[in-house]
Order: C-alpha cells, then structure tokens, then sequence
C-alpha cells in the first residue's frame, strides 16, 4: 500500500509590541525572571483586561500580508484548562470570530509552485515558563515558574492540511516567517522562543480523498525540527500501518537528541475547553475604510519584490529567492543598487562575501559593519575596471575592519589595479626570462603551465595586475 | 442622634462647622463597634491604628484651615472582595485567609482621594455567592435590626456595620441583588449602578457580566455623593462605560409630577410576603399622592431570569475562580504527590461548599455537549429579560417592586436547601443580566418591626431619576431617621 | 435533568474538586434539582434570538502600547504559598 502525508502547521508568532496584549509589562527579552510582571498578567484577583492596540493593528497586518480576509466583527474567548503557567487557568483566545480568515502563502519547492491556504489567524495570549528541577519535565520533582512570558501578544496562524512533505512544511514556515519580519510584526527569533509551531500528520493511501488519523508535535522551534520530526512521525505511522495496526490520536514529544517522537503520557480525558465569550473584553469592530488603510501601509512584499528583481535587474529566480528572503537584505540590496553598483554583482557580493562573514560573527545583515552604500562604491570600481574582484576581496576585508571609503582603502593602500600595459608586459617578460622550465612545459603542450606563469606575474606586481591582460600576455607571447 | 448614628453629610458639615473632630468621630465608631460588634459580626478586619491615624491627619488639614471633600474623615467600610493594598483582603474565603493585594482596587484609589476613614473589610458570602452572608467561611453576620435573623447578602456585612452605626456608609458589591437585598434586610439604603458605571478593576469576579460595586449607606442623599466619587471611565477597565459621569447630588431634589412608575405585575404574584408587598404598595401610593402616575406592566420572562441568572453567574464563575488553585497565591495544600493532586486537595480543602456548588453548576453548564442547552440558551434569554425592559421604559420612567420577597428570615432557616435560597433572588436578578441601576429605600417594617425595602429601577444610565424618586419617597416619610435598637438575644 | 454518576465525576475533574463518598449523593441530588429547574428555560422560543454575552453596546476599547511599571519582584511573589530563588515553585508536573 502506498501512502501520502497529509500535514497541517499551527504557528505562534510572538508580536513585538513594545508592551503585553493586556496589560502594560514590557515583552522584551532576557530579563530576570519574575521582574516583567503586574496584578493583571499575574492573574491576581480582581484584574482585569485591556487589549493592546497594536496587537491589533499587527494582526490585521499579517493577515492581509498573508492574503486573509480581515473580520469586520470579531471577539475574544476563554479557552478553560488548568495549568501553572497560566495563571487564571484560562487562555484568553478567539474561537469562533478569529480576526483573520481565509488566506494563502505561496512556497517554491522542489517541484514547483504551491500554495497553502490559511484557515485562520487569531490573536491570544502567551502563557509563562516553566523550568524544571530535573532534565525533563517527567524526572523533575519540582518546577519554577517564571510569568515574565504570560501575556506577551501571539497570533496563531492556523493552516489548512494542504502540505504533503516535510520539506512543503519547512518552505511554508520558511515563508510565513519572513513575511512576517517583512512586515516588521515579529522578530522571528525561534532561539528566543518568538516563533514555535505545532504540527499535525496523518496517513492515507495515495489517491484516497478521506484523512487518517493524525498526531500531533508542539512547540517546535526550528525549521530543521520541523522537517526530521515529520521524517520520522511519516515514517513511524507508516509502519504501524503496514503492520496492520492504528494510529492513535495523540500528542507525541520531539527528542532531537535521539531523533524520535515519543508518546506523552496519554490523558484520560482529551481537554473540554469549555470556551465561552470573554465577559470582560469588548468586541472589536473594524470597517472597510481601516483594513484599507492597512492594506496600504504594508511595505513591498517577498513576492512582488522577488518578482521585480527578477523583472528589473535580470536576477535569476534563486537569487532573487535568497536576496528577498529578508526584508533586511532586500532592502540592503536595494540600497546597494541605488549607490550605483550593477546589480548582479551586488547580489553575488551579498550572498556570497557577505554573507559569509556576518555568518562567521553570529550578526545580521543590520549590524553589518560594512554598509550598503560603501559595498555599493566598491563594487561600481570594480565594474570601472580600478581594482579587480580578487583586489576588491582584500577591500572588503579592510571596509570590515574600519569606516573608510573603498576609494581610500584602495589609494591608501596602493591597490589601485594595474592595467597599463606595457607595465605588466615588462614583468610578464620578466617572468618569462626566469621561469624557462615552465616555459618548455606549455610549448610542450602541458597548458596548465601558464598557471605558475600567471602566479608568477601576480606575485611580481603584488596581486594588482589585471589578471585578465595578464593572461592574455602570457599566451601572446608563448603562442 | 448620637454620633455614630448620623448620615455622612451630616457629619461633614459638622467637621467643617469644627463642631467634631474626625478623631472624635472615629473613636465614637471605634466605641460603637466595641458595644456591638460582638452581637453584629459585621466585620472580618478592622483596622483600628490606620482609621485613628487616618483621622488624625485629617484633623490636621482642618487645623490648616484647608478645605476638606465630601468624605474626608469620615469612618466607612469596604466589603471584604475589593482589594485594598497592604490590607487582607479575604473574600470571606479560607483560600485567602492570608492574602494581602499588592494593590488598590480602581475604587479605593478615586475614595482615597477624598480622604476617608477606613475602619476595615466587612463580611460577606464566600466570594460573594449567597443571600445571607450565612456562606461566609469565618463566620455569619447578624441583623442589627434582630440578632437572630440575617442581614441579608452578599454584601451582609457593609449593610448590618451602616444599619448597627459601626460604619457610617459602606461599599458592597452586587451581582444579583446582594446590595439591594441587604439593604432592604438591614433598613438601609443600597444601590446597584448601571452595568459599566463603576470600575470593576480590584472587584474580585464572580460574575464578570453582572458584577458592579455601589454604596450602602443611611440615606438616599449620602448615596448620591458616594455615587459621585466611585462612578467613572477606568482605562484598566474595558467594560466601564466611556461616558460622562453627572452630578448625582443635584438629583437629590423632590419632584415626581408627572413621573410614570410601572408595577410589574409578575413581580407581586409568586408566593410573596404579603407585609412586603403591602409596605411596597403603600410607598408606591405616597409617590402617586406626591404626583406620579401608576402604570401595570408585565415583564413577561421575569420567571426565566432566575434560571438564566443561575446559569449565566456560575458559568462565568467557573472559570473567575479557577485561579484558586494554590499555585501563586493563596492557601496551598499539603502532602500532595503532584500538581494536578495539590491544586484538587487545594481547592476541595479551602473553597466552601456553595462556592464548589456554583463552580460545578457553572462548568456543567459549559461542558461539551450541555454548552448549546445551557450556558448558550441562557445568553439568548438573557436578551430576552432585557427586551422585556426596554419595552416597559418606553411606557414608563421608572419600575417599583419588592427588593426582597420576604423580611429577614432566622439564620440557619434557609441554609440547608439551596434551591430555595436561589428563588429568594427574583426580584434582584433580572436587574443585572438587563445591566440596569436599582436603589433600595426603606419603605416599613413587617410586624416584628423588620426592615422592608422598595427597589426603585431605571434605565441604563438613569441613575438620577431613581435618586430622585429614591430622595422624594425617602424625604416625605421618617425611616430613614430610624435606627436599629439592637436587641434579639 | 437528573445528573448521573458520570457527570458528577466529569465536571469534579474539570472543576478541580474532590467529591467525599459520603457526599456523593448529596452533591449529585443538589445539582440534579438546580439543573433540573433551570430547565424551564428549554420552554422559552429563542431560534431567532441572538446571544447577549456583553449588556453593554460598547467596541473597541483599547490601550497605548506604552510600558508601565511593573511590580517589584518581592511584590509579586509576596503572597506565594512556596518560592524558590525568585520563582513560584510547584511540586511535580505529571502532564502537558
């Protein structure tokens, strides 16, 4: 029997608002724990809350940026159940009227085009944190709880079943998340817990059209989780039913360390949440004319933006795909371009040396030492034929180290390239004069000879010779 | 009078006259409370030192010459669910027997700007879920007016310490009639504002829909004046009305020409008392003798409201008290092996047993698959009782009834049979799921010499005119002079 | 509506209460007669009623997203049944 993977994502993006959904702690991160706390996200008796107009405002953004359709009435509910990170017992959360309906992402696998579509996208509030005495929470005689969390503003962004591989699940989260950063509503910072997704993935034979039962993994927070755990999980329900066996409904750990899902200590009771209408918020109310002016304040998105790229500067579809992959490097790409530099150079630059070295440093794009308007200088002299792209190398490294121009770097540091011919033909004679053996070599017919010649030449003019002339000479003269 | 027995705007002027210190005055309640106290039970916390030095520092501002407000030193009560930072604040619970709130309630933050004498925290039902304050878990209160009777509730505490003279007025809180009720019990005045027209921020939630905090107080006069500091917008709460707050004072004139007062006539059939509904009926006589004009009305789905009320209340009770659950405050049990078994021996150990009565009603209401036939057939009947409202006030500007369908019964009568004690509230409940102000005036006694009150109901919002009929009614007979001979033992 | 067995043990659970053997049946027989009276409700026609979950015509109440100050740690865990160095501790955590 042969079976395809039906998978669902539920995503948590923490919203950074400068401030808790309803109360008015501060939401950074770090701080010690317990000190980001007040009567209301503590739960105290008596409190009561007040909704957070920009969490409002970022939901509404990403759901038009995620293609929903924005839900001129909607209202909050308690979602009921006990647990110590949550002080009143109950979640403040939208269950019937969510603000965001019935939207889409497009994801660009490896065969080609997709697009999920987006059930809903519903604001609520985050719960606290829990740490445990022993390594995990099942040999943990006691557990902290710290509350900083609870009340930080989340918008859950619940898929339809619509991916079929661990990769579309990968790709599709990929997207949301820098959609997200595009429109600048969360950090997406999955180490600091802003982004965490819950998966759902059931079985059924090819071409069946009735869904299998699912399980379900929460809380993964990195994109190469998503796609192992889901390996596994596919691979795991695919034996118990070649065995003849059923899959049981259930919520199932991720272990990285071991590369499994486990099964949680089954419930005897799945959760009643018992929703109801929130009592002690109001319902919120948008019209058209706000969704519009919404609509209008959202920047260029990954898409329209890849596709300009593509359009506009002759970018090819991958590159594109990676240079808009952040709002930060399209933008920094942008700003290359606008310093004059051709933009296809600008785009290796950035993915390649770049890259590179905000990689080694653990920084982003924003805290790149080297600006985009000084890489862009750099790059419109090498396309002015004054250093060569080996030359603008070692001008890079130095823009990292210190502020100065690229035009400085390069006088200061006499690397302005060679182009003058008859000064590299003086020492490509040279070089021909002392090197005999190698000379015999390639009129023997051994063609990779010229290489030390060139090694040679470069050498001799302290790597600033137009390695292009150099080449040519060399040939010339043997030939 | 002595003292202890005057009306707060009585006494203030006395201050500002300089006839009285606030010192004086304090000590004479503090003495009150040493006399009676013992018989009443009315408090859970007095705060003796704090009261004598509150009072002292307002003496001092007088001595200045400075101008003094409304309330400034002049001795009151808080019911013991709002939170007042520093000081216990129980809800006359054993899960919060040590509590103290890192925090003031909205309220007390608007009275401490006018200076008040806080005496202490008075008694009540456990989180506020009863009729006769006989569900406090620490002990009950006793009415004033016969010690072996009850004082009414929730707020049977805040009505017995005003009607005994040891407060001089009182915050309670109403949910389905416990201001009212008590007051009717006690022979004081009690009103319940419209929904959203005081800030519910520090009131601990019972029923977040229906619950609102109003004064107790001797007569209609001192509660248009406490009306005036406690109502208002609160940013930290999202359910107080953004509307402007009037001078309630200036309702307090004699007028009622022309004024149509409806009689439901579903709230006079169903097993009342019939001294009650004579007393009631008598005072809507005077008001007619005064000029107004008697209208019958009916309130056709008056007989749901309890139901629906009962449903409604626990539902969302449920869920508000389920954060009692030894975690981050509160009481915590010992000996227990895991979470799950620490917060179920908790709260079985410490919550009283109509508080856990009220918590199962409410989550069966909203458990799968009984969520549609209850708790959501009652949101619908819910709209209905208030139609029924807004049909009548296009008729008439006020509604009279009974705030209680009885006189204070003996403590322990009702107790056992909670059904009985829930059909006791049909006069008091449909006023807070339509959202409505209501205001108890004493209107006579049965003939055991027992306080019965009027309710008089308004529109939202209208709490002026049933201050002024509340103020007419009260002016044109002498009960609000009466004091409560303490006697019964 | 008579309540059963079942329900009681149902709604105990998700109340976090225990219900004492002896009480058993008290309990069962109180909730049973409230329940069973606010069953009149069921008489009233509501098919075209629509919920009233707030009294109040009122929408849109919001805040600015301007921190305030937070309380002091000590405040915060002042009234804890058990801290540990700044945290709320909880005896074991069985389940997720």
């Amino acid at each position: 029997m042969s079976y395809e993977a039906v998978i669902g994502l539920e995503i948590h993006s923490e919203l950074k608002t400068k401030t808790k959904i309803f109360c008015g702690c501060a939401t950074s991160f770090g701080a010690e724990h317990n000190t980001h706390v007040c009567p209301v996200c503590l739960g105290l008796p008596g409190v009561l809350p007040v909704l957070n107009k920009r969490v409002l405002e970022f939901a509404i953004k990403a759901g038009l940026a995620l293609n929903c359709k924005i839900n001129n009435f909607s209202k909050f509910d308690r979602k009921n159940y006990y647990y110590p990170d949550l002080p009143k017992n109950w979640q403040t959360s939208q269950y019937d009227l969510p603000i965001c309906e019935h939207g889409y992402v497009d994801i660009e696998t490896s065969k080609g085009k997709k697009r999920i579509r987006i059930t809903r996208i519903h604001m609520e509030e985050d719960a606290g944190k829990l740490v445990h005495s022993g390594n995990t929470i099942k040999d943990s005689e006691t557990s902290n709880v710290d509350y900083n969390r609870t009340g930080v503003p989340l918008i859950e962004i619940v898929s339809e079943p619509d991916m079929s591989t661990p990769e579309e699940a990968r790709l599709y989260m990929e997207k949301v998340k820098s959609i997200l950063q595009y429109i600048d509503v969360s950090n997406c910072k999955m180490e600091e817990g802003n982004l965490r997704a819950d998966l759902n993935v059931s079985l059924r034979p090819k071409g069946s059209d009735v869904l299998g039962t699912r399980t379900e993994m929460k809380n993964i927070n990195s994109f190469k989780a998503v796609e192992e755990a889901l390996e596994y999980e596919i691979e795991r329900q695919e034996e118990v039913l070649e065995d003849g066996g059923h899959i049981i409904q259930e919520t199932r750990t991720w272990d990285p360390d071991r590369g499994v899902t486990l099964s949680m200590r089954s419930k005897e009771n799945a959760h009643d949440y018992r929703y109801m209408p929130e009592p002690d918020l109001v319902p919120i109310i948008t019209s058209d004319e706000e969704i519009e002016k919404f609509r209008e304040s959202l920047p260029e998105l990954p898409d329209a933006r890849q596709a300009r790229l593509e359009s506009e500067y002759g970018l090819s579809s991958y590159d594109a795909g990676i240079i808009t992959s952040s709002r930060q490097m399209a933008e920094y790409f942008d700003a290359v371009v606008a310093a004059g530099a051709d933009a296809k150079l600008a785009a290796n630059w950035i993915m390649g040396d770049l890259s590179k070295n905000l990689n080694a440093e653990g920084i982003g794009i924003e805290e790149s030492p080297v600006e985009a308007q000084r890489l862009g200088e750099m790059i419109g002299l090498i396309s002015k034929g004054t250093i060569s792209s080996k030359i603008a190398k070692k001008v890079f490294e130095e823009m990292w180290k210190c502020p100065d121009s690229p035009e400085k770097i390069v006088k200061d540091k006499g690397l302005v390239q060679i182009t003058d011919t008859k000064a590299i033909e003086a020492i490509v004679d040279k070089v021909i004069a002392d090197n005999p053996k190698a000379v015999e070599e390639y009129k023997g017919g051994k063609k990779k000879a010229i290489g030390s010649l060139v090694g040679q030449v470069m050498k001799q003019s302290k790597g600033k010779a137009n390695p292009q002339m150099v080449n040519q000479l060399l040939a010339q003269k043997l030939d | 009078m002595k003292l202890f027995e005057q009306p707060a705007h009585v006494l203030h002027d006395m201050l500002v006259n300089k006839e009285i210190t606030s010192l004086e005055l304090t000590q004479a309640v503090l003495a009150r409370i040493d006399e009676v106290e013992g018989d009443v039970q009315a408090y859970l916390t007095i705060t003796r030192e704090e009261a004598l030095a509150q009072a002292k520092a307002v003496d001092e501002k007088i001595a200045k010459g400075e101008e003094i407000a409304f309330l400034e030193g002049i001795p009151g009560a808080i019911k013991d669910n709002i939170c007042t930072k520093g000081i216990k604040t129980t809800c006359a619970s054993k899960i919060l027997q040590k509590f103290v709130p890192p925090y003031d309630a909205t309220v007390m933050q608007k009275l401490e700007a006018q200076n008040p004498v806080v005496l202490g925290k008075t008694n009540l039902d456990e989180f506020a879920m009863g009729g006769s304050t006989e569900n406090s878990a620490y002990h009950p209160t006793c009415n004033p007016w016969n010690t072996d009777c009850v004082p009414g509730g929730s707020s049977g505490g805040s009505a017995a310490a005003v009607a005994a003279g040891t407060a001089v007025w009182a915050l309670g809180s109403d949910t389905g009639g416990s201001i009212r009720q008590p007051a009717s019990f006690c022979g004081v005045v009690g009103m319940k504002p419209t929904y959203g027209r005081v800030s519910r921020y520090g009131l601990v939630a019972y029923a977040s829909s229906l619950d609102q905090i109003g004064p107790i107080t001797k007569d209609v006069t001192d509660c248009a004046h406490i009306l005036n500091i406690i109502a208002g917008r609160d940013e930290m709460d999202s359910t107080s009305l953004d509307v402007q707050v009037p001078d309630f004072t200036k309702a307090l004139v004699q007028d009622v020409k022309g004024l149509k007062i409806g009689l439901p006539k579903e709230y006079f059939v169903k097993g009342m008392d019939p001294e009650v509904e004579a007393a009631v009926k008598n005072g809507v006589k005077e008001l007619e003798k005064l000029g107004a004009e008697v209208v019958e009305i009916s309130l056709p789905n008056t007989d749901y409201a309890i139901s629906t009320y009962y449903l409604i209340a626990p539902a969302e009770a449920a869920t508000n008290l389920a954060r009692y659950d030894g975690v981050s405050y509160g009481e915590r049990a010992e000996d227990a092996a895991d979470l799950v078994e620490m917060m179920t021996k908790t709260r079985t150990q410490y919550l009283g047993e109509e508080v856990k009565r009220r918590i199962m009603i409410g989550n069966y209401a909203l458990s799968a698959g009984y969520y549609d036939a209850y708790y959501l057939k009652a949101l619908k009947v819910r709209r209905l009782v208030k139609e029924d409202y807004d049909k009548a006030f296009k008729d008439v500007d006020v509604i009279i009834c009974p705030a209680a369908p009885s006189v204070a019964y003996k403590i322990g009568e009702k107790i056992a049979n909670p059904l009985e004690m829930y059909l006791q509230d049909a006069c008091t409940v449909p006023l807070n799921l339509a959202g409505l102000p209501g205001i108890s005036v004493p209107c006579g006694y049965n003939k055991d010499k027992m306080p019965i009150g009027m309710q008089i109901i308004g529109k939202a919002l209208d709490e002026e005119t049933i201050l002024r009929v509340a103020y007419t009614y009260e002016q044109s007979q002498s009960y609000h002079e009466d004091r409560a001979q303490l006697g019964g033992k | 509506m008579k309540v059963t067995k079942k329900d009681m043990e149902n709604v105990a659970v998700l109340s976090r209460l225990s219900i004492p053997a002896d009480k058993e049946e008290l309990y069962t027989q109180q909730l049973s007669d409230v329940l069973e009276y606010v069953d009149n409700l069921s008489a009233v026609p509501t098919d075209d009623i629509q919920p009233m979950a707030h009294v109040l015509p009122v929408s849109n109440v919001f805040r600015e997203d301007v921190v305030k100050e937070s309380l002091s740690r000590e405040l915060a865990l002042s009234n804890a049944p058990l801290k540990d160095d700044g945290y709320f501790r909880v005896p074991k955590v069985l389940e997720d």
